[in-house]
């Protein structure tokens, strides 16, 4: 273990650190534009200048110079001020002063570290290099003349998105960033560029010109759009929700989001329903008010069976409710999985992620059923990218093929490739027995299929037999929780097809489904789309960033989206309105506190951030598989929730890059 | 200077094999297992000499092919260095060096001197460009026509020199004075 001394301080620390790493743990920070430590090292932008002795009697790039034992280093020393003095007017020389209409402003690396290191003026009396602007989609915006050619974009795509489409072309003055070729950065977690490029040469498109830093209120948050829970920071000011940022979670998403997430924000402003409406006789919605309504969902609902299902976006608050308030109407009929999917609800192990999200870096094989992570839950792909990259993770795929930045052995289309894969002695099966610590990744469309539950069984099977992890990926960011509180048929009641096929009353909380005729729904949700479309009655509920809510994400682990503005017009809290429903129905809930509620019944919800391990137990129903391939993955990635389906971003994303394949290009 | 270059012009060629399978297999037997992307270079300049001195995009997706290695590897090599060039090019490129030892014997004059021949003859027989040292300083000022260099040139024996390729005489390379 080397031991340094740093501004005289000394410490010891890994070997292979480096002096900038090693100054870092001291607290002492080095300023860098290129060094990232997600990224491999550059070295190239030369700002993290040190002193070092014993060494050469020059200034030294502190991130890519391993710390040796018994170096002293002098962080900020006259002669290391000096040298990086001298880089920042070099980085200066070309880049273009015009910080005040840049969008960068106020949270730029090269603004700041220009404050500590910067000159006055600038020496420079030549004419300025010009860089023409980049078309890399509807995502990212360029401003190629303020690029400093750190290159962690180019490094990102490679490294971590797995899409190497950029690269740093032609040298020396002329030397740019680019494509190269005319193409769109085609991967989900493009956005992740923009928060990585130290100046403003990659900006948000979306979110260009419209706010200043400063003015925003920054409310730590939960995602919704897919089922990992990525945390989020949430920027709004006044009503307006302006932008989506990740936020650091070691277990989850690391510090990336996926476009999706970051980009589909702009849909909370468009289509909401931000009062109440009631359908007249005359079979039009007329908006009306929440009194109004509440007693037209009450006569409706009234007398009859009344069934009740839970969106993709619903919140374990208002399912805690509606599942009180499904009880006290003394109805079974209730489920959770509006896409149809068939699997056995008793076990928790058989419905959760059970190696957990960060357990994809402990992986050393991995078997893909049906999915297709990297559209499905693209951060978890990014992890699987990253395994596969540096360890070698050997992955098999089963289901249709996928369009995967890594390598896979493609075992079969259908449920019957895990029986051969079970007998089968060489391949990926003689890999799978000797692996320490094997994994079965099952996607949702595994389960959307008339024999969901005896593949759920024989996939509890394979698992046995390779000593494997079975985890379940989930898509919707409330159908664990809605799991976790049992929100599934009842003795005798009927589950997501059956509801759609005979329900006579319907209370749907935001899920998308059409109702069937002559059902008289109740829909509580916050945009209009197909599922408000066929309601009876409306009732505006909030969106994610709109309430304190919980969300429990695909490994089970229970987290707390707060509210960061206020939900539009009349809309409400949507545990609130369950309530109300209940007491117009007559039937009142018996509580006043859903924190209180839910935490006596699942104490485990209510310890946020952590996961509450499932016992492995048997899962399925023994039966005959079919020997149908299974479905592709539903692939509308850009349209997967109303929010998204709302925002005018991701109508542009789907046009922009519309895969041959994808039900988007239908 | 930005080497000229259009990916999506008329003159690409739609692909682009190799002629010689054989340099090609050498080349990436020069480096050890797993590092066959270090023959990007040497592929290049076989695929250059190949196809009239130019790489057309079809061969750098080829070279990328070949070497597994994403093909915006091979784009970055084939711009950043001088002797690739990405788009068709004269019979004869008239490289001149511009670099300290020949400019101060006078390699701007022997450079104006090519560029007014070149000028004057017909298109698609010279390309001049200035380039970095020649590694010939001390016969400076020098220039390399294709394969070969010339050296302690004048202008007026540049112009000669010019003149004799323009009628398609190979004259003798070395030096002029």
């Amino acid at each position: 273990m080397p031991k340094l001394t740093i501004d005289g301080v000394e410490v010891e620390v890994e070997p292979g650190t480096s002096v900038l790493q090693a100054a870092e743990a001291l607290g002492v920070e080095i300023p860098r534009f290129c060094f990232h430590d997600r990224l491999s090292v550059a070295g190239n932008c030369r700002m993290c200048l040190v002193e070092i002795s014993p060494g050469p009697p020059k200034p030294v790039a502190s991130c890519c110079l391993p710390a040796a034992d018994g170096m002293v280093v002098k962080t900020d020393s006259p002669m290391v001020r000096e040298a990086r003095a001298g880089v920042m007017e070099f980085l200066l020389m070309n880049h273009p002063l015009d910080c005040p209409i840049c969008d960068q402003g106020g949270e730029c690396d090269l603004q700041d570290q220009a404050v500590g290191y910067g000159a006055g003026r600038s020496r420079y009396t030549e004419n300025k290099r010009a860089v023409a602007e980049k078309a890399l989609g509807p995502l990212i915006k360029t401003a190629m003349t303020r690029c400093i050619n750190c290159t962690r974009c180019v490094r990102f795509a490679e490294e971590i998105a797995g899409a190497p489409v950029l690269g740093q072309f032609h040298r020396g003055e002329d030397a740019e960033i680019g494509t190269f070729i005319k193409a769109a950065v085609a991967t989900e977690m493009s956005g992740n560029m923009i928060d990585i490029c130290p100046v403003g040469a990659l900006t948000s498109r979306p979110y260009a010109y419209r706010a200043r830093p400063w003015e925003l209120t920054k409310t730590p948050s939960i995602d919704v759009h897919d089922a990992l829970g990525a945390n989020i920071r949430v920027d709004s000011r006044g009503r307006e929700v302006l932008r989506i940022l990740p936020r650091l979670h070691e277990g989850i998403n690391e510090e990336w989001i996926d476009d999706r997430t970051r980009f589909a924000c702009d849909g909370l402003a468009e289509r909401r329903l931000d009062r109440p409406w009631v359908r007249g006789a005359d079979g039009r919605l007329r908006e009306t008010s929440w009194a109004t309504a509440l007693t037209a969902a009450a006569r409706g609902l009234a007398g009859r069976d009344v069934a009740a299902l839970a969106g993709d976006l619903a919140d374990v608050e208002a399912v805690v409710a509606l599942r009180d308030l499904m009880d006290e109407l003394g109805s079974p009929h209730r489920d959770c999985r509006v896409d149809g999917a068939v699997f056995d609800t008793s076990q928790r192990s058989g419905w959760l992620m059970n190696a957990g999200v960060a357990g994809v870096d402990e992986a050393d094989i991995l078997l893909l059923v049906a999915t297709d992570p990297r559209r499905e839950a693209t951060v978890l792909g990014a992890r699987i990218f990253r395994n596969w990259r540096e360890r070698g993770l050997p992955i098999a795929v089963i289901g249709p093929a996928i369009d995967a930045p890594y390598g896979y052995d493609h075992l079969g289309d259908g449920p019957d490739a895990l029986d051969r894969l079970a007998r089968a002695r060489t391949g990926f099966a003689k890999t799978i027995k000797g692996a320490q610590n094997p994994m079965i990744l099952a996607g949702m469309s595994a389960f959307r299929r008339p024999d969901g539950l005896a593949v759920h069984r024989a996939l509890h099977e394979a698992a046995q037999k390779f000593g494997a992890t079975f985890n379940m990926l989930h898509t919707a960011a409330g159908r664990v929780g809605a799991l976790e509180v049992g929100f599934v048929p009842g003795p005798g009641g009927m589950d997501c097809a059956g509801i759609l096929r005979d329900a006579k009353a319907l209370i749907s909380l935001g899920a998308e489904v059409s109702a069937p005729k002559g059902c008289f729904t109740v829909y509580i949700g916050h945009h209009g789309d197909v599922g408000a479309a066929g309601a009876d009655v409306v009732l505006p509920g909030s969106a994610y960033t709109e309430k304190d809510a919980t969300y429990v994400n695909t490994e089970g682990r229970p987290q707390r989206a707060v509210r960061a503005v206020a939900p539009p017009g009349l809309a409400r809290e949507d545990w609130t309105i369950v309530r109300d429903l209940a007491a117009a129905l007559g039937k009142p809930l018996s509580y006043n506190d859903i924190s209180a509620r839910i935490e006596a019944a699942w104490p485990h919800l209510a310890r946020w951030d952590t996961v509450e391990p499932a016992p492995w137990g048997p899962f399925g129903t023994a039966g005959p598989v079919d020997r149908v391939p299974f479905a592709a993955p539903k692939d509308a990635y850009y349209h997967a929730n109303a929010i998204c389906r709302a925002s005018p971003t991701m109508a542009r994303c789907v046009v922009a890059f519309r895969a041959p394949n994808s039900e988007e290009a239908a | 200077m930005k080497k000229p270059y259009d990916l999506t012009a008329d003159y690409q060629p739609a692909a682009f094999t190799f002629a010689n399978k054989k340099a090609v297999e050498e080349a990436i037997a020069r480096y050890p297992e797993g590092q066959q992307a270090s023959a990007v270079m040497p592929l290049l300049w076989i695929a250059q000499r190949q196809h009239d001195n130019w790489i057309p995009r079809a061969a750098m997706d080829e070279i990328a092919k070949i070497l597994s290695m994403p093909p915006v590897k091979v784009y970055e090599v084939a711009s950043f260095y001088t002797m690739y060039n990405l788009a068709p090019i004269g019979r004869y490129h008239v490289q001149c060096c511009g670099t300290t030892p020949c400019w101060l014997r006078g390699s701007e004059r022997v450079m104006a001197a090519c560029a007014e021949a070149a000028a004057r003859a017909p298109d698609g027989l010279f390309t001049v460009s200035e380039v970095e040292c020649l590694g010939a300083c001390t016969a400076a000022p020098v220039l390399q026509v294709n394969d070969d260099t010339y050296e302690g040139l004048t202008p007026a024996s540049a112009k000669e020199l010019m003149a004799l390729l323009e009628q398609g005489i190979d004259p003798k390379a070395g030096d002029k004075q």
